[in-house]
């Protein structure tokens, strides 16, 4: 095969770990901000979370199932917190929403900075995951494990969470509160106690997508605002809570910045919001978003 | 009522009692305070560095003198006062914080900034302010001060360019390396890091084959590692700095490359040998060079090494580059304040004038400043290896004193015809 035919396809895989990376990201976001319309600018605070409680984790054991458990639950835990003392409180006010959960990453930002200090951290990738897998029609013929790992980690995490909302009956309560809630509580359904399940289900998604970010790449200060960016334009660019739209934003967005980044890195950041704004002017509700 | 005027009786006794300390305080009383800005980076990927700079700030005051109750550092004759302001290590950023130092808080001279387009910020800036004194922190941009320099703007640390002194040489000679690859973020100070060492390394007939330039702040260098060549060089050039190196070293190792590493001053430094990962030992056997050195073993250093871990327990294991810089330039300002015994009248002129002559040794040897207000000090070829407990640190190689701006090339060498740059030097 031709150099640059293999350095393109090397590229289109390592733009497609990496979107698998920020579908995880974003796949908490979705629900928490895409389908229930919550309003939540701490969910890269979370994510932060999530990936410091795993480096704890796995320092203490060694293990990486482990340190992926303890990222999910502590920040499961976190959400109940937030969703119980503060967002439920403000349902349906966006604003109030907005100003509260920036005040709250910014709170867990700094306690986190006093914690483990500017040092940056790394997880060691899970046995199974080490090393690498030859694949023919890559550089040099071999890719990180644990990245292709990613692409897997994304693909139940959507197989999950599709079957969640489409197949149970939590996921039909879910669907129903979001377009009538007064009608669904006449049914007797406790609405709230289902609004708390996804906002804890999303803040958890967050905390164990800090855990595989941290593996993959490393956990320092500051990555809250990146990660929640990054989940802002996936959601945004495919469609609000549309899980096939954020696969597709994830995909449109990790492709871009690996792209960029190889043909032409002092513009890659500014391809991907390019690529935002053309899609907002062409479908302003996202690729595969219903019109408001 | 009653109470608030105890109250305010109680604040007047106090700021009475205050008078009467500093009356017999033996300085002749009343003593003035000249205040100090201090700017480092304490967010994004220069976060570690920019507390590590603080450090050294405070251990030149600590060092020339006592601190006080109030948090002002008493000299002889007058107090300090410094006031810290934390950057991100963007110039925009840095130039805001600089003029609230400046502007808000009034300081009669700002030490600092951390990084290099934060440095070239400064520096304009500080020729619209001519009667305030600019010391810099640790940007070390070769521009800053060798191309259209502030008459204002002093630096007692050596730039990126000096930083590599020995290395091109070292690499080509005695490592054997003649094909090159580089890795670096796309910004002043790797430009001037990555010109140093290409100075030496292509004039003793080395060649630098490709040249990788990325946003500073990328954490996925997983299509920089493809594009790297897999056969034909002999080593890569690495200038990334804190979470970034870590993440290309990582990237790399995991991608099973294994070509050997040739390191920027800030790529292995402590901030990056301190955290754990198995890419680090690929790290072994990396050569770099800088400005400091763990391992040397003059005694300036060791005293200044004992200093720092008694002043700051939760300091890194050793004062960093950028600890160093941020100490040299204090106490330059502070010899320059001792020389005019803390006069600052008449716009600053005879302070400046004294300070354009400080001479020091310093932990790494002697600084003294050329024409440009730049330093002419020491540097060190560095070679990282596993040290009796384990934890990697830089092991000196050599030592080159006196090293001047142009690396011994002079002012008219081809290679300096330009201003470091993507494209320039170069020798493919």
């Amino acid at each position: 095969m031709p150099k640059a035919l293999v350095d393109f396809l090397t590229v289109l895989l390592n733009g497609v770990t990496l979107a698998a990376l920020y579908f995880v990201v974003a796949s908490g976001f979705t629900l928490i901000f895409g389908l229930m319309r919550t309003t939540n600018m701490a969910h890269g605070s979370l994510y932060m979370l999530g990936a410091y409680a795993g480096v704890s984790a796995y320092t203490a054991t060694g293990n990486w199932i482990v340190a992926l458990v303890v990222g999910f639950a502590a920040v499961v835990v976190v959400g109940v917190v937030i969703h119980l003392g503060l967002l439920s409180r403000m349902a349906g006010q966006d604003l109030r929403q907005a100003l509260v959960t920036i005040g709250l990453s910014i709170i867990i930002a700094d306690l986190l900075l006093a914690k483990y200090g500017g040092l940056t951290y790394q997880i060691e990738p899970p046995s199974f995951a080490t090393g690498s897998v030859a694949i023919p029609f890559v550089v040099n013929g071999t890719y990180s494990a644990y990245r292709l790992f990613m692409i897997v980690v994304a693909a139940a995490v959507y197989a999950g969470l599709w079957l969640v909302l489409n197949r149970t009956r939590i996921g039909w309560y879910i669907r129903a509160g979001i377009d009538d809630r007064d009608m669904l509580s006449a049914l007797g359904v406790n609405v709230s106690r289902v609004f708390l399940f996804v906002f804890a289900l999303g803040a958890g998604l967050a905390g164990l997508s800090g855990v595989i970010g941290t593996t993959a790449l490393s956990i320092s200060p500051s990555e809250d605002g990146r990660y929640l960016l990054s989940s802002l334009v996936v959601v945004i660019v495919g469609g609000m809570g549309s899980l096939s739209g954020a696969v597709i934003g994830a995909l449109i967005i990790g492709l871009s910045e690996q792209i960029g980044l190889f043909y032409a890195p002092t513009y890659s950041i500014f391809i991907t919001f390019v690529i935002m704004a053309a899609v907002l002017a062409v479908r302003p509700q996202g690729l595969l978003g219903r019109p408001a | 009522m009653f109470g608030a005027k105890t109250g305010r009786g109680l604040v007047a006794l106090m700021f009475v009692a205050s008078i009467a300390a500093g009356a017999c305080g033996g300085s002749g009383g009343g003593d003035k305070v000249i205040k100090i800005g201090g700017l480092a980076t304490l967010e994004g990927p220069f976060a570690v560095p920019g507390q590590d700079g603080f450090r050294g700030i405070e251990q030149a005051l600590a060092k020339y003198g006592k601190k006080l109750a109030s948090g002002n550092w008493q000299m002889d004759g007058y107090q300090i006062q410094l006031i810290k302001e934390g950057s991100d290590a963007t110039p925009a950023v840095a130039l805001e914080k600089a003029k609230k130092l400046i502007e808000q808080d009034n300081v009669d001279i700002l030490i600092g900034p951390l990084s290099g387009d934060e440095g070239l910020a400064v520096k304009d800036y500080a020729k619209t302010v001519p009667d305030k004194t600019f010391v810099n922190g640790s940007s070390a941009a070769q521009d800053t001060t060798f191309r259209d320099a502030a008459p204002n703007f002093f630096r007692f640390s050596t730039d990126g360019a000096q930083w590599m002194a020995g290395l091109g040489k070292y690499a080509f000679t005695t490592k054997g390396y003649k094909n090159v690859a580089v890795v670096a973020e796309d910004y002043s100070f790797p430009y001037t890091q990555v010109g140093g060492f290409m100075y030496e390394f292509c004039a003793a007939g080395g060649h630098v084959v490709q040249k990788n330039w990325v946003p500073l702040g990328t954490k996925d260098y997983s299509s920089v590692v493809s594009n790297l060549p897999t056969s034909g060089i002999d080593a890569i050039y690495v200038a990334l700095g804190g979470s970034d190196a870590v993440n290309f070293f990582t990237q790399y190792n995991q991608a099973g490359g294994k070509a050997k590493f040739i390191g920027g001053s800030i790529t292995v430094d402590q901030s990056v040998l301190s955290v754990t990962g198995s890419f680090k030992d690929q790290l072994a056997g990396t050569i770099a060079a800088g400005p400091t050195a763990d391992s040397a073993t003059n005694q300036e250093w060791l005293d200044y090494v004992k200093g720092y871990k008694a002043q700051f327990t939760d300091g890194l294991p050793f004062p960093g580059l950028f600890a160093l810089s941020y100490y040299n330039e204090t106490v330059g300002v502070l010899e320059g304040l001792k020389a005019v015994k803390g006069d600052l009248s008449n716009k600053q002129s005879a302070f400046m004038a004294a300070l354009a002559k400080v001479a020091f040794d310093g932990p790494t040897g002697h600084v003294s400043l050329d024409a440009n207000r730049q330093a002419i000090s020491s540097n060190y070829v560095t070679e990282v290896q596993k040290g009796a407990d384990g934890n990697l640190q830089n092991v000196v190689i050599s030592k080159a004193d006196n090293v001047d701006q142009t690396l011994g090339l002079g002012a008219t060498s081809p290679f300096l015809a330009q201003p470091v740059s993507r494209d320039f030097p170069s020798c493919p």
